[in-house]
């Protein structure tokens, strides 16, 4: 590799002039203006808070954070942790934060396969499949999120109630309840399970660096397969084994006018996972369709000349070049879906938006309901595009 | 030689009919191979039993208008005892025009009407590349004056009428489009800010463009609506249209300046850097080198972005405006026509698949010029 070599001339700073009181120094210019514009930003910010303040106290409303640990008294209908009434409104501002952390989570993982799946779809040669997605991408996007929502929780109360429920299959029903979904009861041995698979998870990922690192050493491929087979299957099954085996079945029943056990989806969370996964799906579908189209064809071409198989060609040639044209906007779309979660104010979800909105109509403390609404979508946000931005950091192309 | 002469070249044989025509293209598109068929057949009589399904309901099990009761009501018994098997097209022909004028007053909807148009003039006329000139600016502002006088009325012998009686689609329309015509000016700004050397303007503008973006509409939109009367002196009040209206200007303003930001980035530094060889002051460089040529590599994504705020505006239902949205939403509210949200949210719908439609399809086509006089 020929370096080139640099002047070293260029590297000599330019010369230090003292800075002239004059209108025709440009630093005196800069600092002029940002004085200018400081001032004005900060008068108009100092308006508004000292007219504010005022407001607050002819008004006598109370400030601070204080009323986060009352008694909030609002009903919350689902919630991933134990929550009445009497609680206080700091926990049940965290039953919101769960609630949509719930859709938010499940809702980027279905819309990252649905879009992926449409995105493929869309370069199909079959033409039926191309322009069913095409059709598909193109009125998702033109139609309002919100309108979506709303079509998707009419046509849910729209469904028979609970005695006339559609059956489609053993203990699935829908209703204007919503989904009800046939589950386990849930135990210890599960939760040991669960927390094996995740480690397997890991372990096989660790595995899968070394062995890579090692084929990169001495170009012997390692297999993978049995290391992820005993971790990710065989240990689970054993430690559930280990605690006994439990399964109960918790199949939905009817009983009088509801259905008893098994798992809810509520027709605001159905309406409103639907609404939002169907809507990003559109848009991811079509930055996977542009990722795929942004490689070269000769990169396809050149992969199989070297004899690679056609799946070692998309694992290990396309995609990781289409993920870097993927990856920024994705993340885009990750934050959209968040940001959209908020919707669910529109059809009763009870997400963070909702019971902020409720606290703050409540105590009547406005500054700080919107506070905590804008404090932790900025820190969702946040924490997604540093995710993101690390990943994005990891497959990026690495220039010499 | 006299022989090469006289030799007449057989004709060439025709490619056999199972590659080319109809029957060639439905062999390479449609059966390339057994999964291909499949799935071929498969999603064609799904597509065939769905569409019959929603002709069925929407057309020929609908209803098309109901009779009044005694009371002057009207009588919606015949589309409930259809019972979801189909369409009650009526709702749409007794409440069409409270969903595209809300509660403007009836003999006055003309003016709204009017205003529509207006807009979609407006709209074609900024489209036509022909018009891309300083004038487009005049003509902005001429047909924003015109709406105004139109809806609030009050001068020319028209009555006039308070904003709290506007609603409908004209909302929409004006949450769109004036938003988009303040916040442009205004992400300019931003995006120059956001590229200057000076470290206090650049930070300013850093931190509006990052903490707007980092927060949910809603929440611009409920600050607008309980949180701004707080902030002003009393006794001074701002309409709630008017506030909406901000919240979304500072909204779009934040994307709007990322987009024209790209705009910028994309310029190759070398028409910075010739400009300020010529000696040129800032203004002047930004003025005539650098922006003129930067908007235009960013019209096809700000017209992207413009469908996404048109789309978006539909959220101050959630503060109580009377938008195409809300006035869909309201209709259905009256205890006769309650049920039929379905028929409503397609009507509804509808109208803004066509807008959008039409400006997407109107910055690929866009898209595709721009890159092709680029590429020579």
């Amino acid at each position: 590799m020929s370096q080139t070599t640099i002047d070293p001339r260029s590297l000599r700073p330019p010369p230090k002039r003292p800075i002239r009181l004059s209108w025709s120094d440009e630093r005196v210019r800069g600092i002029f203006w940002q004085v200018v514009v400081v001032g004005i930003v900060g008068s108009i910010i100092w308006w508004l808070y000292s007219n504010t303040v005022h407001n607050l106290e002819v008004r006598r409303i109370a400030t601070g954070f204080g009323f986060l640990n009352r008694e909030a008294g609002l009903p919350i209908a689902e919630s991933l942790i134990e929550y009445s009434p009497t609680n206080s409104y700091l926990r049940a501002l965290l039953v919101g934060l769960l609630n949509t952390l719930k859709v938010a989570v499940v809702g980027i993982i279905l819309a990252t396969i649905l879009g992926t799946i449409i995105g493929v779809a869309r370069l199909s040669r079959n033409w039926v499949i191309a322009k069913l997605s095409a059709v598909y991408v193109e009125v998702i996007r033109d139609l309002p999120l919100l309108l979506q929502l709303l079509f998707w929780y009419a046509l849910l109360q729209g469904l028979p109630g609970p005695r006339q429920a559609l059956h489609p299959a053993e203990g699935v029903f829908l209703s204007n309840r919503g989904l009800k979904l046939p589950w386990i009861e849930w135990q210890g041995a599960h939760s040991l399970a669960l927390l094996l698979f995740v480690a397997g998870l890991v372990a096989t990922w660790l595995y899968r660096r070394q062995a890579l690192a090692k084929q990169i050493a001495d170009g012997n491929p390692r297999p993978v397969w049995h290391v992820a087979l005993l971790t990710l299957v065989a240990l689970p099954l054993a430690g559930w084994y280990a605690l006994g085996a439990p399964f109960t079945p918790d199949i939905p029943a009817l009983r009088g006018f509801n259905f008893q056990g098994g798992l809810t989806l509520s027709p605001e969370y159905f309406a409103l996972l639907a609404g939002l996964v169907l809507y990003t799906a559109g848009f991811i579908a079509e930055i996977v369709r542009a990722g795929i189209q942004a490689v070269p064809k000769g990169q396809w071409e050149a992969a199989q000349a070297l004899g690679l198989r056609p799946g070692t060609v998309l694992k290990q040639i396309v995609l990781p070049q289409a993920l870097r044209v993927i990856v920024p906007p994705m993340t885009s779309q990750y934050l959209n879906i968040t940001k959209n979660s908020s919707l669910a104010v529109a059809i009763g979800y009870q997400d963070i938006v909702s019971i902020a909105n409720t606290t703050l109509n409540q105590t009547g403390q406005a500054i700080e309901g919107i506070a905590i609404i804008m404090l932790v979508y900025l820190s969702i946000s946040l924490s997604i595009s540093f995710f993101m931005n690390w990943y994005n950091a990891r497959i990026a192309l690495v220039e010499r | 030689m006299s022989d090469a002469a006289t030799h007449t070249p057989t004709p060439a044989r025709t490619p056999p009919i199972t590659l080319v025509g109809p029957i060639g293209w439905v062999r390479t598109n449609l059966f390339s191979g057994w999964v291909s068929s499949l799935v071929s057949l498969l999603l064609l009589f799904l597509v065939v039993k769905w569409v019959l399904g929603f002709l069925d309901w929407g057309v020929f099990n609908a209803i098309w208008s109901v009779p009044n009761d005694a009371a002057g009501r009207p009588d919606t018994s015949s589309c409930r005892a259809l019972a979801g098997t189909g369409a009650c097209w009526a709702v749409i022909g007794e409440k069409h025009r409270f969903i595209l004028f809300g509660t403007y007053p009836y003999e006055e909807q003309w003016r709204a009407l009017l205003a529509i148009l207006v807009f979609i003039a407006l709209f074609i006329v900024s489209a036509m590349r022909r018009f891309w000139r300083k004038e487009l600016a005049l003509i902005w502002i001429g047909a924003l004056t015109l709406i105004g006088v139109l809806m609030w009325g009050g001068l020319l012998g028209l009555a006039y009428v308070p904003q709290e009686r506007w609603g409908g689609l004209v909302i929409t329309l004006i949450l769109a489009t004036f938003g988009l015509a303040f916040a442009f000016p205004l992400s300019i700004l931003v995006a120059l800010g956001r590229r200057s050397k000076l470290p206090a303007i650049k930070a300013l503008c850093v931190l509006y463009v990052e903490l707007v973006r980092g927060v949910p509409l809603i929440s611009v939109l409920f600050m607008a609506s309980v949180m701004f009367p707080l902030f002003l002196p009393e006794g001074m009040n701002i309409d709630k249209l008017l506030r909406a209206q901000i919240a979304i200007i500072l909204f779009a303003g934040a994307y709007l300046a990322e987009v024209v930001r790209g705009g910028l980035q994309t310029l190759p530094r070398g028409q910075y850097e010739a400009a300020d060889a010529l000696g040129l002051s800032y203004w002047k460089k930004t003025g005539f080198i650098i922006l003129p040529q930067a908007l235009r590599l960013v019209i096809p994504p700000l017209v992207n972005t413009f469908i996404g705020f048109f789309k978006d505006t539909s959220l101050v239902l959630i503060i109580g405006i009377f938008d195409l949205l809300t006035a869909g939403k309201t209709a259905i509210i009256e205890p006769a026509w309650q049920g039929f949200g379905i028929e409503v949210y397609l009507t509804v719908g509808f109208i803004y698949f066509c807008f959008c439609f039409a400006m997407s399809s109107y910055s690929q086509r866009l898209e595709a010029e721009l890159n092709q006089s680029r590429g020579r």
